[in-house]
């Protein structure tokens, strides 16, 4: 066992990830997939667990670039280890699913999410970057509806080009500093802005957030679990050892953490719903980042890693729900507790672990972020904070149970959710209460040592007030109806931005071009459509570089080269 | 030579053994009728030609060591040699491991696509190719090179034509490629002709010291300007691959696996063996030529095949004209005319075979079960044969580039090579080339992968024999060690090169 563990030393546990991805794409047998899913994790939680001391290892050198493809250090080792235990309890949940492609997409991009967290220079961040884009869309693409087709491109789009963000950003940085070492960035330079969009788009800020509620909601039930764990929190992270204490992130995440609330309330979707609660979480590590003292960063590392579990917990109860009764519209569902007990009462866990009920894993956690941004002395914020607290979480954490488990009973009568589901939710349920019990667990696996005790008399209280308003809210609510519960439809929030905004763009240029095609006739664009026409005539299989030749014409060719080496030698010096 | 594993009597004799039992074993397979008993001797010959190519390389495998071996006892430089270093050795493990490897394939594909009765003159011919390559990697002899280029030569074109059972195409293929061969071989003969009148002597070795001691001569630069042109034919030097994408569209798929990964490698290595030994690299002549003549080409070929593998329909084409480009790439490292560079392109001739031998032998897999080598018909192969399609897409990641497989390593090497000799504009090209590369192998993989499968198809699956799948879990699975733990290859590569300027420094 120490030998293993010896072996694994400075092995980057992405690589299991990403090995067990592939060779889950090529394996035929669901039974051998699913045990290389399950192994592949453990293999990566081994390594992280082998890698003791903080370092850098398996440096590639790249002529003058030099690749850190595995700096593990305090800040990164939190994250690789969420994401190894959020990529375990994913394959367990995933165990029914058949989809091969799904599969082994789920491990890459997990994989991906680990090597990206894991490097230590840009450029080995773009790859991982992109690949978590990549093979994130498959999941989207898996639910296989048309809907789904164009918002995984949609949400492809967006990825990819926050990738290219980032590669832009990352060599404008490296041309000013002549270092590609992924460091603290800042915003004094104009790369350090474009660094900052790039990581904001995967970290959905708000304008950018709409990704998320677009594609999450129509990924396949495995699909949306998996999503809900990597990209935003990879983001956070960039966000973190990039931009640690830059001002803006505090307003751009107190306003992330607040804006959802008129969402969450109108939203019929219930997988929607815990969307816009995750950007909403996302906003408190964002203002954590911004914050930027050690208990700042803290906060936000800590929020990212329970964060992780019980935002999954919540998709995974209704990705059970999903799977037995196949709908997430809140108008649709209601009273399943009676059907789902099991899945019920641990979506309760889920949802008091979310909005932070003593006990629970969220206390731990969001008072870390409370008491950080007291101490930092931003009042206004604070009370943002405190709002979206109450608003936000609560809401959405109320609003998921109620509508789906209890609520008018719209007559579903299912069985309880398969077991690989419930075991996976289980696990994700114990670490909600466990991270919230034995706190000091989290706190000492934080980037900084920290003497913090979260279970003070005016955090409780403070946190059980917070809790009572919003249950108080959410009462008056569901009192006076004010919860719309209609039907089919879409509502469109910054994402007619592009839905509206780019889709009238691309039809413009459409036109544009039927118009520019008709100019070419007469002249204007003829050259450009000559161009092509000789591109196609050239390469097509029946162009003329392709056609069969005469050898004739290679004899020539021969006689052509002959005399360009002759003419060469006869140039040289003797 | 020292013996290594093999007893005294037949190490002593490697060199010529491994041309001659191929090429005497030709003669009875062609005389006997059964198909089987022929695959047999084939097999034996290059069974035993790859056994002895690994006791060669054993044995020149200490720095600066070269065999060399006197034929029939008449010492050169008047008798033929046979000279063996490091770099012909690393030629001749391939070419026996890789001809291995094909010839198992061979069994089940042969079967399938060429006529019970020309089946055992079809392993004949083969032998003779396979003896006629493994003579021009192992002679020192200036014509005696001239005569196994023209033997192998032959044989290939009676092999690429024995594809016209499934497409009458492949007799014209043949007999374009044996029109542009015959060119070829001429100027290359034309060339060495030139170089004897000058120095009087045939041994290549020897021909370096007297071209060296020559001094300026414009008959020796004439000479190398057609040995040049002759054998950049044979290598499928861009423009001069015309012949290559039908001989390999339309061959047997067995013909194919072979020729992809072997036939253009030797032309490869008689090109370096003239630039850097019988000719010196430092020379003006031979640096001119590989910057102005040698790096553009390879450039051009890089980007405009491609940009024909693109728009290919037929997957064997398409291979083929990527195989035009990856022959760019080895140039490329060539052209840089250093030693990184000519290691990076070593390494990259011994990674293409391995990427290609993948991928023409899953080809070959596909066609044996469906008989198809249009993209569209490869809709859903994925589905029903998994295995096949997994180790089809290592070889196309591989080619692609992608990390941990052999692709990335040689491109790795190459841009590193690159970038010392400060040809910043080389690297832009390989990346343009990558990229292309990525959109064809794209197309082919979501067909593959991603659209569904026709229902007749499912129906009609025939499985893959162990033959077939053996060697191509051998090769895919290369792809993927050798892409992890490179050292091996990697320090193969560079003894190859290191080899190749030794010799030139010594003669």
């Amino acid at each position: 066992m120490t030998e293993l563990f010896g072996a694994l030393h400075g092995v980057n546990p992405a690589l299991f990830l990403i090995a067990g991805g592939a060779l889950t794409l090529a394996l035929p047998w669901h039974h051998a997939r699913k045990a290389v899913m399950l192994a592949a994790p453990l293999l990566g939680l081994a390594a992280w667990f082998a890698t003791r001391e903080p370092g850098v290892y398996a440096i590639i050198e790249l002529g003058p670039l030099t690749l850190e493809t595995f700096r593990y250090d305090a800040l990164s080792r939190v994250w690789g280890l969420v994401f190894l235990l959020a990529a375990f309890l994913k394959a367990i949940y995933a165990l029914h699913n058949h989809s091969r492609i799904s599969d082994g997409a789920a491990m890459i991009y997990a994989g991906a999410a680990v090597g990206a967290v894991f490097a230590g220079d840009f450029l080995t961040l773009f790859v991982f970057w992109e690949l978590t884009a990549l093979f994130s869309a498959p999941l989207i693409f898996a639910a296989g509806t048309p809907e789904s087709q164009r918002a995984g491109l949609r949400y492809l789009a967006i990825q990819v080009f926050s990738g290219v963000l980032l590669l832009g950003g990352a060599a404008l940085w490296a041309s000013q500093t002549g270092s590609w070492t992924f460091g603290d960035i800042g915003l004094d330079s104009p790369a350090g802005f474009i660094l900052l969009i790039a990581f904001g788009i995967k970290a959905a800020f708000p304008l950018m957030h709409m990704w998320m509620q677009d594609a999450y909601p129509k990924a396949s039930v495995v699909g949306a679990v998996v999503l809900s764990a990597f990209t935003t929190k990879l983001a956070i992270y960039a966000l973190a050892r990039g931009f640690a204490g830059t001002d803006i992130l505090i307003t751009i995440g107190a306003i992330m953490a607040a804006f959802p609330v008129l969402f969450i309330i109108v939203e019929n979707d219930l997988r929607r719903t815990l969307a816009y609660a995750l950007n909403n979480q996302l906003g408190f590590m964002v203002v954590g980042v911004g914050v930027g003292t050690p208990l700042g960063l803290n906060a936000a590392a800590a929020n990212a890693f329970v964060g992780v579990f019980y935002m999954a917990l919540m998709f995974m109860a209704i990705g059970a729900v999903m799977h037995r009764t196949g709908t997430a519209r809140a108008s649709e569902l209601g009273g399943l507790f009676r059907s789902m007990p099991v899945t019920g009462v641990l979506t309760i866990i889920g949802a008091l672990a979310m909005v932070g009920a003593p006990l629970f894993s969220g206390f731990v956690t969001k008072t870390l972020v409370l008491s950080a941004v007291s101490y930092h002395g931003d009042m206004l914020v604070y009370a943002l904070l405190v709002f979206a607290a109450a608003g936000v979480m609560e809401l959405s954490a109320l609003k998921v149970p109620f509508f789906a488990f209890f609520g008018q009973d719209r007559g579903h009568r299912v069985k309880e959710a398969p077991l690989n589901m419930l075991v996976a939710m289980g696990l994700a349920a114990f670490l909600c209460v466990y991270l919230g019990t034995h706190w000091q667990a989290l706190y000492g696996l934080l980037p900084f040592a920290m003497d913090y005790a979260p279970y003070t008399a005016d955090n409780v209280i403070g946190q059980v007030q917070i809790l009572l308003a919003g249950t108080f809210a959410f009462a008056v609510m569901v009192w006076l109806n004010l919860f719309p519960l209609r039907g089919e439809r879409t509502i469109l929030d910054a994402d007619w931005l592009y839905r509206r905004a780019g889709d009238g763009i691309v039809r413009w240029t459409g036109a544009m071009g039927v118009l520019l095609a008709g100019a070419s006739e007469r002249g204007l664009g003829l050259v450009i459509g000559r161009w092509t026409r000789s591109l196609f005539n050239l390469f097509s299989p029946a162009g003329s570089l392709s056609r069969i030749f005469p050898s004739g014409l290679m004899a020539i060719w021969a006689g052509v080269l002959l005399a360009a080496v002759i003419i060469v030698a006869y140039f040289s010096p003797l | 030579m020292e013996p290594q594993f093999l007893p005294a009597a037949i190490a002593a004799h490697a060199p010529a053994l491994l041309v001659m039992i191929p090429l005497i074993l030709s003669a009875p397979a062609a005389m006997i009728t059964s198909g089987r008993a022929a695959w047999l001797l084939a097999a034996i010959g290059v069974g035993s030609a790859l056994v002895l190519a690994v006791e060669i390389f054993l044995a020149t495998r200490a720095e600066g060591a070269v065999l060399s071996y006197a034929m029939g006892g008449w010492e050169p430089p008047l008798g033929i040699e046979f000279r063996i270093d490091a770099l012909n050795a690393a030629l001749l493990l391939l070419l026996g491991s890789t001809g291995f490897l094909a010839i198992v394939f061979a069994g089940p594909s042969v079967a399938d696509e060429i006529s019970r009765q020309k089946r055992s003159l079809f392993y004949s011919a083969f032998l003779i190719c396979f003896a006629g390559l493994s003579g021009v990697a192992s002679t020192g002899d200036a014509f005696n090179l001239f005569v196994f280029l023209e033997i192998s030569s032959i044989a290939t074109y009676a092999i690429i034509a024995m594809g016209w059972s499934r497409d009458r195409q492949a007799l014209t293929a043949s007999f374009n490629y044996l029109v542009m061969g015959t060119i070829g071989a001429t100027f290359f003969v034309i060339g060495v002709g030139f170089i004897y009148m000058s120095t009087g002597t045939l041994n290549m070795a020897d021909m370096g010291r007297a071209i060296a001691d020559l001094g300026a001569n414009r008959a020796v630069e004439v000479g190398f300007a057609f040995i040049l042109v002759g054998i950049g034919l044979k290598a499928a030097l861009f423009p001069l691959h015309q012949w290559l994408p039908n001989a390999y569209a339309y061959a047997p798929n067995f013909v194919t696996t072979f020729l992809a990964t072997t036939a253009t490698k030797i032309a490869f290595y008689v090109i370096i063996r003239f630039s850097y030994d019988v000719f010196s690299i430092n020379s003006g002549l031979v640096t001119n030529a590989m910057l102005w003549v040698i790096t553009p080409l390879a450039i051009a070929g890089m980007l405009v095949a491609s940009t024909q593998a693109l728009f290919q329909n037929n997957v064997r084409r398409l291979f083929a004209y990527s195989s035009v480009a990856q022959v760019g790439y080895m140039l490329l490292g060539l052209g840089m005319a250093t030693s990184l560079g000519l290691s990076a392109g070593m390494l990259h001739l011994i990674n293409h075979a391995m990427m290609k031998g993948a991928l023409f032998m899953a080809l070959g897999a596909f066609a044996l079960s469906y008989g198809i080598r249009r993209i569209a018909d490869f809709k859903g192969l994925g589905q029903v044969m998994p295995l096949t399609s997994a180790a089809f897409t290592i070889g196309a990641l591989s080619l692609v580039g992608v990390p941990f497989t052999v692709g990335f390593i040689s491109k790795f090497y190459l841009i590193q090579a690159a970038l010392d000799a400060g040809w910043w504009w080389a690297v832009a090209a390989i990346l343009v080339s990558s990229v292309i590369a990525v959109f064809y192998v794209y197309r082919i993989l979501v067909a593959i992968w991603v659209s569904p499968p026709d229902e007749v198809r499912k129906a009609s699956a025939k499985r893959v024999p162990l033959a077939i799948a053996i060697p191509l879990a051998i090769l895919a699975g290369a792809n993927l060690v050798f892409g992890v733990w490179a050292e091996p290859i990697v320090a193969m590569a560079r003894a190859a090169a290191d080899a190749a300027i030794l010799a030139g420094v010594a003669s």
